[in-house]
């Protein structure tokens, strides 16, 4: 199990530097540039900048240093905003998460309980409901739910503020976030809910005298979960970090959001201070999911 | 004398009695009938031996007892008296009571039938405290002692461990130590051999044996293999299509079967000192349960069959020696005895 972990951080650290790498020269490789884009800077102002921000030096050179400060925790500061990078990560990342943890709460939490509804009552009228409200989740985009959220109960109802950072103005975000996982979680949910159920140790439960809600609930659902665990560690790496799609349309100041005007401002450092926090979040939520799925499934062995 | 027949009277007062017991199945394409007008009696400590192929609703009738059949599947006649108690009236939640601490189940296949994702401690204590009023600990050192009863070395690392962890037979025996800790008067073994191999077959079988003398329970045995049938039952019932064919001691089934069906099964067995003997199987496949014919169910596959078994149901009759079957053939032959002959 050690042995594991460290051989699988180690690999993490590996793929973390690679994307490093690869951001980095194909960041440069782009057209423009951070103070390019401005009003036009006397050249000397220019080379002061460049100076600044060591871009008068060769590329690699610049990596090796980029890379020597990172280690030292120094995520250096906007090339924009001249703010700090760490803290500006700080603050959207608190919000993306609250925000991204809650949808995913909210989807973990309905999905496995209309899972188990439209599995136990198969092809009867609850399932027959779920299964349209998860057809029509999975195939409506984010954006047009989060639009047409927007457009009710802010505009027309005039419940919701768009977004003022209050509690209350996360839940509309959270509920368009929250609908495809919530859908996709059910579907998993259903199917494997009904595997469990027809399962020779399903029987053996029963004829050992458990109660059918036990049956159900210790018995069935464990092995139902394994799954959906599957499924949630990427979706927890992506609904983290914000998304592109529902920050933009609910003027969300989130991670998501901050990435895509970083690149369109070529903020160098910001790009890659962002780049490199989704890689490790992402890599860290798959670690977590492998680990989840030994805790619930003894049969997987996590010595490769 | 009186006193005497009433104590032997009482004395035989069957453990459980199954009162023409039918069972289906609702599907797309309608009702399968898998069990069609069942009845027999079971008496303490001895064991029953139901016999059958594929499809003869021989596992359907275990699993209608227990009442754990699939959710499509429903008794729609019938009593089962356990004790003299109709525990076919009882609500779920008394039966979810009875099931394990009165009568158990063993399955077919051990791989298949402990939860994977439990120790099988756990499954063990789970049935304990199901059933009994004791605390985890005391439960623990009870699963332990299970354990050793039947036959697991080690029993305090075997039960922290995954059923993964374990191999076939030692499962099987994992699952009759979680069927027997309520020290049940039943158990019913549904094929517990099929999946293992031959030499733990034989194991598993004197094991049961063992603990059978050792808590004197009964056992209903369900299988197809003719010789497990011949090693364990003190009694048979062959089974066809849902109905009984032929029942009596083993030694009656064995030596004077008194059906065509029972007939063909014993001539489709190989025989070990006479090898050159060319084997006979049953012509044509199982009857299709979904339209049961108005005659002998076995009718359609038997050499001998007459027009009278086209249209009727063969009665049961008394043989002989004692013992009964359901052919007309008998009638025939003249070859049965009346109910009076029999008791003189």
């Amino acid at each position: 199990m050690t042995k594991y972990l460290i051989k699988r951080v180690l690999l993490a650290l590996l793929s973390i530097f690679l994307i490093c790498m690869i951001t980095f020269f194909l960041m440069n490789a782009v057209p423009g540039g951070p103070f390019s884009s401005e009003k036009a800077v006397s050249p000397q102002v220019m080379a002061a900048l460049e100076a600044r921000f060591n871009l008068d030096k060769p590329l690699w050179q610049q990596f090796v240093m980029y890379m020597g400060n990172i280690l030292h925790g120094d995520f250096g500061i906007s090339m924009k905003t001249g703010r700090e990078i760490a803290v500006t990560l700080k603050s959207c990342f608190s919000i993306s998460a609250k925000l991204g943890g809650s949808a995913l709460i909210v989807a973990l939490f309905f999905g496995v309980i209309f899972g188990c509804v439209a599995a136990l009552y198969r092809n009867r009228v609850p399932d027959r409901i779920i299964v349209f409200m998860t057809t029509l989740f999975t195939a409506m985009p984010s954006f047009v739910l989060a639009t047409l959220l927007l457009l009710v109960f802010c505009i027309q109802l005039k419940w919701f503020p768009v977004w003022d950072a209050s509690n209350k103005s996360y839940l509309l975000p959270v509920i368009a976030l929250a609908a495809y996982p919530t859908a996709y979680i059910t579907r998993l949910t259903k199917t494997a809910m009904l595997d469990a159920l027809s399962q020779d140790y399903i029987r053996t439960a029963r004829a050992k005298g458990v109660p059918m809600v036990w049956v159900i609930f210790k018995h069935a659902l464990r092995n139902a979960l394994i799954p959906v665990i599957t499924y949630l560690g990427p979706e927890l790496a992506y609904i983290l970090t914000g998304s592109l799609v529902i920050e933009n349309i609910f003027t969300i100041g989130g991670l998501g959001q901050q990435f895509v005007q970083s690149i369109n401002n070529r903020d160098y450092s910001m790009i890659m201070g962002t780049t490199i926090f989704l890689a490790i979040i992402m890599v860290f939520c798959n670690l977590l999911s492998d680990i989840l799925y030994k805790v619930v499934d003894p049969r997987i062995k996590l010595e490769s | 004398m009186a006193v005497l027949e009433q104590i032997l009277e009482d004395g035989q007062e069957p453990l459980l009695k199954v009162i023409d017991l039918h069972t289906s199945f609702t599907t797309d394409n309608g009702e399968v009938q898998a069990v069609n007008g069942l009845s027999f009696n079971l008496n303490p400590g001895t064991t029953l031996g139901i016999v059958g192929e594929s499809g003869s609703g021989k596992s359907v009738t275990a699993y209608s007892i227990m009442r754990i059949l699939e959710a499509n599947g429903h008794v729609t006649a019938g009593k089962i008296l356990f004790q003299g108690e109709d525990i076919s009236s009882y609500s779920e939640k008394q039966m979810a009571d009875f099931r394990g601490n009165k009568i158990s189940i063993i399955f077919q296949d051990p791989m298949t039938s402990l939860n994977p994702v439990y120790t099988i401690g756990n499954q063990i204590v789970e049935a304990i405290t199901l059933h009994q009023e004791v605390t985890k600990e005391q439960a623990k050192l009870e699963a332990i002692e299970m354990l050793k009863q039947v036959g697991i070395n080690d029993a305090e690392r075997r039960f922290k461990q995954y059923p993964h962890e374990l191999s076939g037979g030692m499962r099987q025996r994992v699952m009759i130590a979680m069927a027997l800790v309520s020290k049940p008067s039943i158990l019913i073994a549904d094929e517990p051999t099929t999946a293992l191999d031959v030499t733990i077959q034989a194991q598993i079988l004197e094991l049961m044996q063992e603990l059978q003398k050792k808590y004197h329970m009964a056992i209903i045995i369900v299988t197809h293999d003719l010789g497990v049938i011949a090693q364990m039952a003190d009694e048979i019932v062959v089974m066809y299509g849902g109905r009984i064919c032929e029942r009596g001691t083993a030694e009656d089934i064995f030596y004077n079967p008194c059906h065509e069906y029972t007939k063909g099964l014993l001539k489709s067995i190989p025989n070990v000192d006479n090898m050159k003997e060319k084997l006979v199987p049953i012509e044509g496949s199982p009857i299709n349960l979904l339209n049961l014919p108005k005659g002998c169910a076995f009718c359609a596959r038997c050499a001998k069959a007459m027009k009278i078994c086209l249209e009727e149901v063969p009665p049961e009759l008394r043989m002989p020696d004692g013992h009964l079957a359901s052919c007309w053939m008998n009638v025939k032959n003249n070859n049965y005895i009346t109910e009076e002959e029999a008791g003189a």
